[in-house]
């Protein structure tokens, strides 16, 4: 399927890809089951030397398993790989660095309290004395710094550096090692917009030096601003090979979801009623005695959406916390439906859901379901002491089934049976069964934290629509995310986030992804609507 | 979808897993018998005999049953909090002297048919009682419950001790024993109860506690399964920070598993003082609290599991007494070697034939769905 796309593209400008040389990376035939998923179909992927090359898919899709056989934490069931047109068994990773592939994880894999050079050289001493390895680590990373136009200062702390440097010495590390094929996976989840583009440019000198890379992402502007090839994954199988200048969003979402999807949403303009949520200067102060939320002042009326944009870590997470009674406030206040809520008179979160405001949070698995219980039971939680769910003493398990297969079939939860594992549902459906546990009962305030984090891009939709849903009609909605673009496309105002302060609010009709990135990175001009603390 | 198992039915986990660390077991002590000269299908025979081959076993086996079930249930209650009970064998030696206590108290002022709901409290608050303190110290100030339900194991022997020799003895008397209680104090026999439907049965230590046992096993099942306090209690256990987001405080949950749990170890002392030995005394629960946490374990903390479990505990405690009668060679240290390797396999082990059993069920079953599934 790419053969002929390919020829297309030969003969290109790019330095290195000469039209004999054979493929970087190419995969033939690649299967690999767990059980009776089929998680890679007789997967055929070729990527051409110095080429950025993106792998575009929803979650599930494949490009994780694909990435881990690649990288040797998988062995496929069958198929060949082939590094430079040479055969080769990658079983570990310790294969596959010998063989010139190196892998920048999602989460980071830093020693936080060791310096970048020690961070470099771990597990690739070149001796048991440390002092002439760090000698010799040095001067190698200074070389590659100068080479690749990768600037980090080899003596900082890996703790004390932001996410973006942290970033490029995971890079560093990768090429420390002598990769000259880089995998990157999902890179840009926890960037600023402006870190972000400093990451195209740095893979854009990479390729320059001839260094082939695959970008793993499921963000369509991501390929079509960097990439040079793009594979799209579903269900398993590569299902198209495009060469990126001659496709557009459209197509790739098209053909990622097997359907036509909107990318924008329609809404109408908010009716906004009266506060439903006020806090005035609300704080959170950690153990370490850091002010995780400070002093942070602002209030969500019905009907309208109040998004928190902001780099994650910067207290919104700590913020959502307070709000649903889940942590105790340090100092200052807040009132939800009338009712004033501070260090005397603190809420908790039994509390919360009797006045009538609901939680979506952040981590599905981690804090919005019991992955151990069947979908009904999850379906129930926070709402367990519930009359409906209860007789004297025992819990109505026909209720609940009801309830659950209820709440199914109106948000489209597949497969749709109340009794399988919460588990074992796909992220988007988990997310679903979350949303409609807190939707369906008509909150007057939603509190949501990343609702569609990890979540396909049919659901995304789904969401998005549902949550607007409720706002159109009368529902106060707080709305937490690390996406902009979600941020932007559903909220009626904006505030953004940094070091635990707002930092500035703009309308979302005057937002744009520029404006709000300085002031995630608290590097905005001053302007009107800016407030500081 | 990387993480996504392969579809291992539940058989194979509850059923076969267990079956395979079993045998395991008992290979390894069939090798250790056979080094000794004493062959291991003829000490597998008596063992048998000795445990259900006439009427007197079965009863002995079934008593030593009750108690592991009473201990099992207790520590698979803590469990679905995600509390490790090591204390059964303090609460269930303080629930005996609850039990104790409060028929020596009114023995002789009550019929037997008050006594008996008397008694089931006294064990269930002293065992509760005794499991109450470090279930404070793990909720509210942090204490390790391992660590502390340990220390007050030993705390209760101590305890025990100092009560036995100092306060209860019976007066004259020269062993550490209290009293006898009052004829209708005690909990008849099943050879008795059989004895009122006209039914012959040699006597045993076997008494009316191992139906109380059955009918505890229905309740905790419904208490965990059916109770909105169950739900939080496995929610707790589960995902605490969910238990938490979920208006849970976690703190009062393990209080309240700690107390059923140290309510149910406390019925150890139902069965042994008001059921067999009608008196106070020390040393009565003999290690049953500690082979609850291998019952639980082995029976995958449900109680169907556990009354499976407790049935092999309660064969082997039975058997093992049988074999080291029978065959001069095999010392009751053996007996217990044995009873170890079954706890190790089945418990510390648990898990080591997992991989393998697993991967071998899908190859075998994968070999036999190829042709019928359909290709690619």
């Amino acid at each position: 399927m790419s053969e002929p796309q390919q020829n297309l593209q030969d003969g290109a400008d790019r330095p290195g890809a000469g039209v004999t040389a054979p493929p970087a990376i190419e995969l033939r035939d690649i299967n690999k089951s767990f059980g009776p998923v089929h998680a890679n179909k007789n997967v055929n992927l070729s990527v051409r030397p110095g080429d950025i090359h993106g792998t575009i898919g929803e979650n599930g899709a494949g490009k994780s398993t694909l990435m881990s056989i690649l990288y040797g934490f998988y062995e496929a069931d069958s198929g060949e790989i082939l590094i430079g047109g040479k055969p080769t068994s990658i079983r570990s990773s310790r294969d596959a660095i010998a063989a010139g592939i190196g892998m920048v994880h999602q989460h980071f894999m830093l020693v936080d309290n060791m310096s970048v050079v020690e961070n470099i050289m771990l597990g690739a001493e070149s001796g048991a004395i440390l002092a002439s390895s760090v000698a010799a680590a040095r001067a190698e990373l200074e070389r590659l710094e100068r080479e690749y136009n990768l600037d980090v200062d080899p003596d900082a702390l890996a703790g004390d550096l932001p996410v973006g440097q942290q970033q490029r010495v995971e890079i560093l590390k990768a090429l420390y090692r002598g990769a000259d094929i880089l995998i990157l996976d999902e890179p840009t989840g926890v960037l600023t917009p402006q870190e972000t583009d400093q990451l195209f440019r740095i893979l854009d000198s990479l390729r320059q030096e001839g260094v082939t890379v695959i970008l793993i992402t499921h963000k369509l502007r991501e390929i079509m601003a960097v990439t040079d090839h793009v594979s799209v994954m579903r269900q398993g199988e590569i299902i198209a090979d495009r060469v990126t200048a001659e496709t557009n969003k459209e197509e790739l979402a098209e053909l990622m979801v097997g359907r036509k999807v909107l990318l924008s949403l329609d809404k109408a303009a908010p009716r906004v009623g009266e506060t439903v949520l006020r806090v005035e200067n609300l704080s959170f102060v950690d153990r370490a005695g850091v002010a995780r939320v400070d002093k942070v002042s602002f209030s969500v009326h019905a009907g309208e959406i109040v998004g928190i944009a902001g780099v994650s870590g910067n207290g919104q997470s700590e913020l959502l916390e307070l709000l649903s009674g889940i942590r105790p406030v340090t100092s200052g206040q807040f009132s939800m439906m009338g009712e004033d809520f501070s260090t005397e008179h603190p809420l908790d979160p039994a509390t919360m859901r009797d006045v009538k405001a609901a939680h979506v949070p952040e981590d599905r698995l981690r804090t919005g379901l019991v992955k151990a219980f069947a979908a009904d039971e999850s379906a129930i939680l926070g709402y367990h002491r519930s009359a409906a769910y209860n007789s004297a003493v025992f819990l109505d398990r026909g209720a609940i089934e009801r309830d659950c297969g209820q709440k199914m079939s109106d948000f489209d939860v597949r497969p749709q049976n109340p009794a399988l594992k919460t588990a074992n549902f796909s992220g988007g459906n988990q997310q679903k069964i979350v949303l409609a546990r807190e939707i369906s009962r008509g909150p007057r305030l939603l509190l949501v934290g990343q609702p569609t984090r990890g979540v396909d891009i049919g659901a995304i939709e789904f969401i998005h629509r549902n949550i607007i849903a409720m706002r159109d009609s009368g529902s106060a909605v707080l709305l937490v995310s690390v996406e902009l673009d979600e941020i932007m496309s559903l909220s009626d105002r904006i505030l953004v986030m940094f070091e635990g302060r707002i930092v500035g609010e703009v309308a979302a009709d005057q937002a744009d992804e520029r404006l709000l990135g300085l002031m995630m990175a608290n590097a905005a001009p001053e302007q009107a609507g800016a407030a500081g603390s | 979808m990387s993480s996504a198992p392969g579809r291992i039915p539940r058989w194979v986990d509850v059923a076969l897993i267990p079956l395979v660390n079993i045998a395991l077991a008992f290979i390894v002590s069939g090798v250790i018998l056979w080094t000794i000269d004493v062959d291991p299908f003829a000490a597998v025979e008596i063992i048998l005999f000795g445990a259900f081959g006439y009427d007197e076993a079965i009863g002995y086996t079934l008593y030593y049953t009750t108690n592991f079930v009473f201990t099992g249930l207790a520590v698979a209650v803590a469990f679905h909090a995600g509390l490790f009970n090591i204390g059964g064998e303090g609460q269930a030696y303080i629930g005996g002297l609850g039990v104790g206590l409060g028929i020596l108290l009114v023995d002789s002022s009550l019929p037997f048919i008050l006594i008996l709901p008397f008694s089931i409290l006294a064990a269930a608050a002293f065992g509760a009682a005794w499991a109450a303190i470090p279930a404070y110290l793990q909720a509210y100030r942090g204490s390790h419950i391992v660590i502390t339900t340990i220390m007050f194991n030993f705390i209760a022997a101590a305890l025990m001790v100092y009560l036995m020799v100092n306060v209860l003895i019976q007066p004259g008397s020269m062993s550490p024993e209290s009293r006898e209680f009052a004829e209708q104090a005690h909990l008849p026999f099943m050879h008795e109860v059989f004895g009122w439907f006209g039914m012959q049965v040699t006597p045993s230590p076997l008494n009316l506690s191992v139906v109380w046992a059955a009918i505890c096993c229905f309740l905790v099942w419904a208490f965990i399964w059916r109770t909105r306090w169950g739900y939080e209690i496995r929610t707790v256990g589960a995902n605490e920070t969910a238990a938490i987001y979920a208006g849970i405080d976690p703190r009062r949950i393990v209080m309240l598993a700690m107390c059923v749990s140290g309510a149910l170890a406390g019925f150890v002392g139902i069965n042994e003082i008001m059921g067999v030995h009608h008196r106070l005394l020390l040393n009565f629960t003999a290690g049953y609290g500690f082979t609850g946490i291998a019952v639980s374990l082995m029976g995958r903390n449900h109680p169907v599991g556990i009354v499976l479990a407790s049935l092999l505990f309660g064969m082997l405690y039975q058997g093992g007494a049988e074999l080291a009668f029978e065959e001069p060679k095999v010392t009751r240290e053996l007996v217990v070697t044995i009873q170890g390797l079954v706890i190790l396999f089945s418990g510390a082990l648990a898990f080591m034939m997992k991989g393998p059993i697993e991967r071998a069920y899908l190859r075998i079953a994968g070999g036999f769905q190829r042709p019928a599934g359909q290709e690619g």
